[in-house]
């Protein structure tokens, strides 16, 4: 049976990356559900939160083949009990609708929102949960006109990832990671020699 | 990602990028020394001869004019062969890599050259050959302005790369190109693709010499054995009744043919090869008991079903190799010895799982088995074959139909060479043949593309075959069609005076989808009837000689004569038009339900 699986990846920070795992799924014609790349705590490592819904027998092989990549120190998957995770969502509403009919403060404590921006013209609330807290919200801030909603992608931690901040850092420590060389030429051609 | 790290500082002022008619400076070549201001374009050569690279194939265009024009002074130490279209070279560097063992090394320029290279990255990607390709770009600048001839060649090849590189300073040159040889030829070896701009080959910069690469950090070639795995597998070995070892290339790419050897004949047990593993055990080995998978022997398939113990070395389960998954082997332990971890349990499931290079852990697995024959089921494949061979083998070895077979072609090519040669084949019903019936005296011998089926493939194969192992007969078994897909390539064959021989199995047909439509379409033949010129004729053209033959008399004398020939020859050798190539595995089959006729 099909269920959610996070796939947690960490690797080296390199141009290119993001298409190189991306295409690990694409090319099984798998859904990516959300995505979530950021540099990890320990410099010059990245880390990919990746949520999938799929059969454990493929997220297994998937993790296998991601693992391969030249650039890929380590892929772990996990079910959503193996997990602790949380979403980020921004909601945007006009001020005085939400000011007139709705009672901001029950709201902002049922929901664990926090008022981010406070405008004349509009508001911004902001919530972390999971998918369905956050849904929750947005349901309820429909009749009030809401403007504009986006949430980020799922950030998750491992329950049983005792020793991985040590070994990172021992790994970082024992051989740095090299630096990223980018493109310093773009918008400079006319400083270049062309032909 | 990479916004979020510090952009190395430096300006393009304090490059030296000079506007002269030879921008990477003429002069001396080779062993260029430590603090001496070298181009971008000499570092990569600089690191070929450091790596041993001693042909590049390629094909010059704009983008990588100034590295063609650093190899001008490098002409004594590197020899360049000028293809005719840069799919031809990519696959001459994987045939050069597998009859050599060694890196094959590519040239193509931006865009359409770039794009050319695609093919035989996916057919060296799937079939595990190393090579590192070099391609041109525009000037760095340029990146994303559809300049000429600007394609986005490291997007467009992440798929079939092992790894690829963008460079576009000239100081990562001498690093990025040890990492791409360390990494195209260590562990699982695969194609590795450095893209370069123009800038960069331009660019001069103070040389600290070449370093080898031995390592990276976030890359494991291969896992590390374990030992309790290969003494539980020892155990199973020792308690079967029945075991059977198939193997594949991971015999020929971990340079384990001995150890392989060492290993069947301590244990007495049967060994069949994939199409790929062809060569590394000597066909007439008293052990070998022949081809796995859709045309593969009787036997071997058969008995796969039968085995208890199946140990698979170095294959990776192709499904042209098991047939229908859920009824493969289900009776059997396995052990599935592979460098690569992801190939354990991705088509069937292992019983115990011999992670490691199999140069290393046949070894200890060979120590720990027990010396053992096992005559009855050694002679059930035998019997077997008596089976295939009344069926299929000796009418296609000895027909008695007026028109000849693919068959009793390369019976008789075996005779007049003594399976001393390398046999390079295309794709479809002549590989097949080819493979089934081809005797190998040695390993690295048979080149052909396994897994991606690429047509073509083969006449460009064979100029790389050649180069990789001057000293051997090469012989080129190609189809009408395939022929036609890479003709071009008989421009390189002249130009470099390569000595292959080119044997077209000519049926009039693409025969292997013709055979598939026969069986599997009811015989609506579509689009399979395909035309071909004068061969002989276009061979003349371009300073080849050759013949055409139709008649099984002149079968030998016109082989001896290819053979005999000094430098390159093309003999086409006219057989039936509609002959199949038996035993089959029908697609969607179990390889036990494998059909003789």
């Amino acid at each position: 049976m099909k269920q959610e699986f996070t796939v947690t990846v960490y690797t080296e920070n390199q141009i290119g990356l993001l298409n190189r795992i991306a295409i690990m799924f694409s090319r099984r014609k798998i859904n990516i559900e959300s995505l979530n790349t950021s540099p990890s705590e320990i410099e010059g490592i990245h880390r990919f939160t990746i949520v999938i819904n799929e059969l454990e027998e493929v997220v297994k092989k998937l993790a296998r083949q991601i693992e391969k990549q030249v650039e890929v120190l380590k892929a772990y998957y996990n079910t959503n009990d193996e997990i602790v995770w949380q979403e980020l969502a921004l909601y945007k509403v006009p001020t005085d609708e939400i000011a007139e009919k709705v009672k901001v403060e029950r709201l902002l404590r049922e929901y664990g929102a926090r008022a981010v921006v406070i405008r004349k013209d509009y508001t911004v609330f902001e919530t972390t949960g999971q998918r369905e807290e956050i849904n929750k919200l947005i349901a309820v801030l429909e009749p009030y006109g809401l403007i504009e909603f986006v949430r980020s992608a799922r950030v998750a931690i491992i329950k049983a990832s005792s020793g991985f901040h040590n070994k990172l850092k021992e790994f970082e420590k024992r051989e740095p990671s090299e630096e990223v060389i980018e493109n310093e030429y773009l918008g400079k051609g006319d400083e270049v020699f062309t032909m | 990602m990479s916004h979020t790290t510090a952009i190395k500082s430096k300006s393009v002022d304090e490059k030296t990028i000079s506007n002269t008619t030879s921008p990477t400076g003429g002069g001396q070549q080779g062993a260029r020394g430590r603090g001496e201001a070298i181009s971008g374009s000499v570092a990569v050569l600089e690191a070929f001869l450091a790596e041993g690279v001693s042909t590049i194939f390629g094909y010059p265009g704009g983008a990588i004019m100034p590295i063609y024009d650093a190899l001008y002074d490098y002409q004594e130490k590197l020899r360049h062969i000028l293809v005719r279209h840069e799919q031809g070279g990519i696959h001459a560097a994987q045939g050069y890599a597998r009859t050599s063992g060694d890196v094959g090394v590519v040239f193509a320029t931006s865009g359409p050259g770039a794009t050319n290279l695609v093919t035989g990255l996916a057919d060296a990607m799937i079939d595990s050959t190393p090579l590192v390709c070099v391609t041109g770009q525009v000037f760095a600048h340029l990146l994303g302005t559809d300049a000429f001839q600007e394609t986005d060649v490291i997007n467009i090849t992440t798929p079939v790369t092992k790894w690829n590189y963008q460079v576009t300073d000239a100081t990562e040159i001498p690093a990025v190109m040890a990492k791409a040889f360390y990494i195209a030829r260590s562990g699982r070896p695969g194609p590795v693709l450095i893209d370069i701009t123009k800038n960069a080959q331009l660019q001069k910069f103070d040389y600290e010499g070449y370093t080898k690469c031995d390592h990276v950090r976030s890359y494991r070639p291969a896992p590390i054995v374990r030992k309790e795995y290969i003494a539980e597998a020892a155990r199973l070995i020792n308690e079967a009744e029945k075991p059977f070892v198939i193997f594949g290339q991971g015999v020929i790419l971990g340079k384990a043919e001995k150890e392989f050897k060492n290993f069947i004949e301590k244990a007495g047990i049967p060994a069949a090869w994939t199409i790929m593993g062809l060569s590394a055990l000597p066909s007439d080995h008293p052990l070998n008991v022949g081809m796995l998978g859709m045309h593969g022997n009787y036997g071997p398939n058969v008995l796969t079903n039968e085995c208890d113990v199946l140990i698979a070395v170095g294959m990776r389960f192709d499904d042209r190799v098991t047939g229908r998954l859920d009824k493969y082997a289900k009776q059997a332990k396995v052990i599935h010895l592979d460098i690569d971890p992801a190939e354990v349990d991705k088509n069937v499931k292992t019983t115990v799982p011999v992670w490691g290079d199999c140069k290393e852990t046949l070894p200890l697995l060979t120590a720990l088995v027990e010396q053992k024959v096992y005559p009855s089921w050694l002679q059930k494949f035998k019997d077997m074959m008596k089976q295939e061979e009344d069926a299929c083998i000796t009418p296609e070895l000895n027909p008695t139909t007026e028109q000849m077979t693919m068959g009793e072609v390369i019976k008789v090519l075996n005779e007049l060479t003594g399976g001393d040669a390398v046999i390079v084949t295309d794709v479809g019903q002549h590989q097949m043949v080819a493979c089934r019936y081809a005797k190998f005296t040695q390993s690295k011998s048979n080149v052909t593309s396994g897994g991606l089926g690429t047509m073509g493939f083969a006449l460009p194969a064979a100029i790389g075959a050649k180069v990789g192992a001057p000293n051997r007969p090469v012989v080129a078994i190609i189809g009408d069609g395939g022929f036609q897909m890479t003709i071009q390539e008989l421009g390189t064959i002249m130009q470099s005076e390569i000595d292959v021989k080119i044997l077209i199995l000519n049926n009039q047909f693409l025969g292997m989808v013709r055979q598939w439509q026969q069986l599997f379409h009811d015989k609506r033949y579509s689009f399979v009837d395909i035309a071909s010129p004068d061969f002989v004729q276009v061979a003349k053209g371009y300073n080849i000689p050759g013949n055409s033959i139709s008649k099984r008399e002149e079968l030998k004398k016109a082989l001896t004569e290819m053979l005999n020939a000094k430098g390159a020859y093309l003999l086409e050798v006219m057989v039936g038009k509609e002959n199949n190539v038996f035993p089959m595995v029908p697609q969607g089959c179990s390889v036990a339900e494998i059909r003789l006729k």
